[in-house]
């Protein structure tokens, strides 16, 4: 207590921001505070060094409500929402720290840009028929006086699932739940596929799910620079520069039945600024963490995850970067105006781009799953595993590390993992996702992801993994160039795939907008809502993302998509 | 819209050579008329005299006008129907399946074209013109895919290439006009490839050589072709 009065009462504001020297304030050192009031006199009076007008504007502001990790299309969505949201204009103030104003590395602006309301949980199909709203309606959210209106480059031309014949009940099962919720989605088969699409092989496709309406793609670099200007003109500050460090306070207490809780409070967020030693201790109230693919070190930062694994204290946010390729190519008789983005049953998808006969398209890396979940591994593992889906009651599923082991009756099933399941019921065909585009790996190895240590691109990867799989699919394009490359990293969240959405709960002022692994972009506006609503009613109001929460990962309860990207 | 059997229906127009798309409106054209008084001579004189066509279509133009005037006039208690009150004589035809709509100029919005998807057997729409259709509103027409035959998105300014792709699920069109649309960065090859989505479909629009620079050999070819019908 004292000692923190110390610190404030000796830091910057007595003595003009400019000499941003950090304090220890540790020690009671009375005579080492009395030569440092003496040379700051000192300096002060004339010939001194202190002068007393500096520029600080490339500094934050030394307070701020709100302090945003990440100037992304989810840290500028919980913005935008935040400001929208406040009871009184003006009432918060908000300040987005991003460390990269090109945004070179952002997932947003390197993605495909897609946007779809085929899931399989019914919270992430309401929070994209709200984006898809707010996009539709983008000039009515997003107006700026005197600055033109927002052009998004929209093709409403829908995504199409194809599913093996092992993944045809679990798509018309979702196909279910997205009628329930609204979206506008379609079944075909292999026949009408053919008719419609005849550029199409439908070998191996045993059912379709096609989006007629509210699903397409757009330019999300467009959507990032409206939400930008939206949120500035709301009074939103920003600052460029880079999270280094959170102070924070602690708070032993008991629960009611006895339990020693620590309940932590960031006070401060240290911002340093680039290419430079300096940095602001910034105060704040509350921190969200959106920073996409490194949103993990952040959560190590607020000491999110230090502590014996297997408690909540130890559970980290399992959020971490996966580079993901995307190739540009041309052919010249590929499919044309009417194709959608078309994601195979191997993972591999593609749709067109412009008029010039130009295609995007990539894959996810295959994983070897450890889990007999069946996602990703030959075709007789995906047929033996989903005879296991057919058996009434909780299923008994092997635990291996060999793709070969996951035959049923290779191995004998692993004794603990089978203790842990009789404790959870099984959630129905929550196990079995074969013909997945992103397997769910649930502790898997992954043997076959690049590395992401930077974003370079690797053709290898095209012409083995990609290119054998379009080619099989659309004839046509069995001739094609590519012309252009790139990766970017998925903020990929290695329990669910799903996003993590709200406060922690033992670090209770940091509320996280992150981990949405492929979906961030199209789930952005729906999602900056409800951590805006959480973070100024204490609640979800509009839709209820409790399944998406924090605590999930300690409790072992998946929000897993089934068979979706 | 309701309005007493076939004269409001509007039939397939004919489409003359001479006249640019705002002026080729889908017109009704009253077979019995044309035939009944100087047809021959008006006929002889239209196949050599590009007058006379015009002529006649200024006279087709004044029957449709008043046709057309109704027919918005219809549209708009599609609109606004707690608005205003219904005229006596739709009350009595709203049973009569509407065939033919033609919106052009209208303020129809996104959320105004769920009157007009909820006619499940309208053949003929016509949106030109209209200042709030835009590719999104594209994206709700194919619930009219099993009737729909005719349509007409001359003029409007914010539909672009984008949202015509996906009129690929209206399989029964038979004519689609997209001329005159601003937004459309390449007229020509977006053209080309809405006639591939749509094979069985009679497009107007732009002639494929807009926006090509023809060299001198080629300028006499191009003022002989025209779109092809299906």
């Amino acid at each position: 207590m004292l000692r923190r009065a110390l610190r404030l009462g000796l830091g910057p504001g007595l003595l003009g921001r400019g000499l941003g020297a950090h304090r220890e304030g540790s020690t009671l050192d009375w005579h080492g505070k009395v030569s440092e009031i003496k040379k700051k006199i000192q300096s002060v009076l004339p010939g001194g060094a202190w002068s007393p007008l500096c520029d600080t504007s490339h500094l934050p502001p030394e307070h701020s409500d709100v302090v945003i990790v990440g100037g992304g299309v989810l840290g500028l969505s919980v913005a935008y929402w935040l400001k929208r949201l406040e009871k009184r204009q003006g009432a918060i103030r908000v300040l987005v720290v991003e460390r990269d104003h090109t945004y070179s590395q952002a997932s947003t602006v390197l993605s495909v840009g897609g946007i779809r309301q085929q899931f399989s949980l019914p919270e992430n199909i309401q929070l994209s028929l709200f984006s898809v709203e707010f996009l539709r309606n983008i000039n009515e959210y997003l107006a700026v006086v005197d600055d033109p209106p927002l052009d998004l480059q929209f093709n409403p031309s829908g995504y199409l699932f194809l599913a093996s014949e092992e993944g045809a009940t679990i798509m018309e099962n979702n196909v279910k739940v997205q009628r329930q919720e609204g979206a506008k989605v379609c079944l075909m088969s292999p026949e009408q596929l053919r008719k419609k699409f005849p550029w199409m092989n439908t070998e191996g496709v045993a059912l379709a799910s096609y989006g007629l309406e509210n699903e397409g793609w757009f330019d999300p670099w467009c959507l990032l620079q409206g939400l930008r200007r939206k949120v500035q003109s709301m009074g939103v500050l920003f600052c460029h520069g880079e999270v280094t460090r959170f102070v924070s306070s602690s708070n032993h207490m008991e629960t009611a039945i006895g339990e020693k809780v620590t309940l932590k409070r960031i006070h401060e967020v240290h911002v340093k600024v680039d290419h430079s030693q300096e940095y602001q201790p910034v105060e704040c109230a509350i921190v969200v963490n959106a920073a996409g693919a490194w949103s993990g070190r952040i959560a190590e930062l607020a000491g999110i995850g230090k502590g014996p694994s297997g408690t909540l204290q130890g559970t980290k946010l399992p959020v971490e970067p996966r580079k993901r390729y995307v190739y540009l190519w041309h052919c010249p008789q590929g499919p044309g105006l009417e194709a959608p983005l078309v994601a195979d049953p191997s993972g591999a998808y593609f749709r067109r781009e412009g008029l010039g006969n130009n295609y995007l398209g990539g894959c996810s890396p295959a994983e070897v799953s450890s889990v007999g979940s069946g996602c990703r591994g030959e075709d007789r593992d995906r047929v033996s595993l989903s005879s296991q889906a057919s058996l009434a009651g909780p299923v008994l599923v092997l635990m291996s590390r060999s793709p070969l082991a996951l035959t049923w009756g290779l191995l004998p099933p692993s004794t603990t993992y089978q203790a842990d399941r009789l404790k959870r019921p099984a959630r129905p065909g929550s196990d079995v996702c074969p013909g997945q585009r992103k397997p769910c790996p649930h502790l898997c190895p992954q043997e076959e992801e690049p590395d992401p240590g930077n974003l370079e691109v690797d053709h290898d990867f095209f012409q083995e993994k990609v290119w054998p799989h379009l080619a099989q699919r659309v004839p046509a394009f069995e001739t094609l160039k590519v012309r252009r490359a790139w990766a970017g990293y998925y903020d990929y969240n290695t329990f669910d795939q799903n996003g993590v959405v709200g406060p922690h709960p033992l670090v209770v002022n940091m509320y996280f907008a992150t981990g949405f692994s492929g979906h961030g972009l199209q789930q952005a506006p729906a999602v900056g809502r409800a951590v805006a609503e959480m973070m100024l009613e204490g609640h979800f109001q509009t839709i209820n993302l409790s399944p998406f929460l924090f605590s999930r990962f300690y409790l072992g309860e998946k929000a897993q998509e089934h068979c979706i990207i | 819209m309701a309005a007493p059997g076939a004269s409001l229906r509007l039939v397939a127009p004919v489409w003359n050579r001479g006249t640019s798309g705002i002026r080729g409106l889908s017109r009704s054209v009253d077979p019995e008329g044309s035939q009944r008084k100087g047809r021959t001579l008006l006929q002889f004189l239209a196949d050599h005299f590009y007058d006379v066509e015009a002529v006649r279509e200024y006279l087709l133009q004044k029957q449709v006008l008043k046709v057309l005037r109704k027919n918005r006039f219809q549209d708009k208690e599609w609109m606004r129907p707690n608005g205003r009150g219904l005229s006596g004589e739709l009350w009595k035809l709203r049973e009569v399946p509407i065939e033919a709509v033609d919106a052009s100029g209208c303020a129809i919005t996104y959320q105004g074209l769920d009157n007009l998807l909820a006619l499940k057997e309208l053949q003929s729409l016509s949106l030109q013109c209209c200042p709030h259709v835009d590719d999104w509103c594209l994206s709700r027409l194919y619930q009219l895919a099993n009737s729909l035959r005719e349509l007409s998105l001359a003029g409007c300014p914010r539909i672009s290439e984008r949202g015509l792709a996906c009129l690929h699920h209206l399989q029964n069109l038979r004519r689609l006009d997209i001329s005159h649309l601003p937004a459309v960065s390449n007229p020509g090859l977006t053209q080309i490839l809405v006639e591939e989505m749509l094979p069985n479909c009679e497009v107007l629009g732009a002639d494929w050589a807009q926006g090509l620079k023809l060299g001198p050999e080629e300028q006499s070819r191009d003022t002989a072709s025209s779109p092809i019908p299906a």
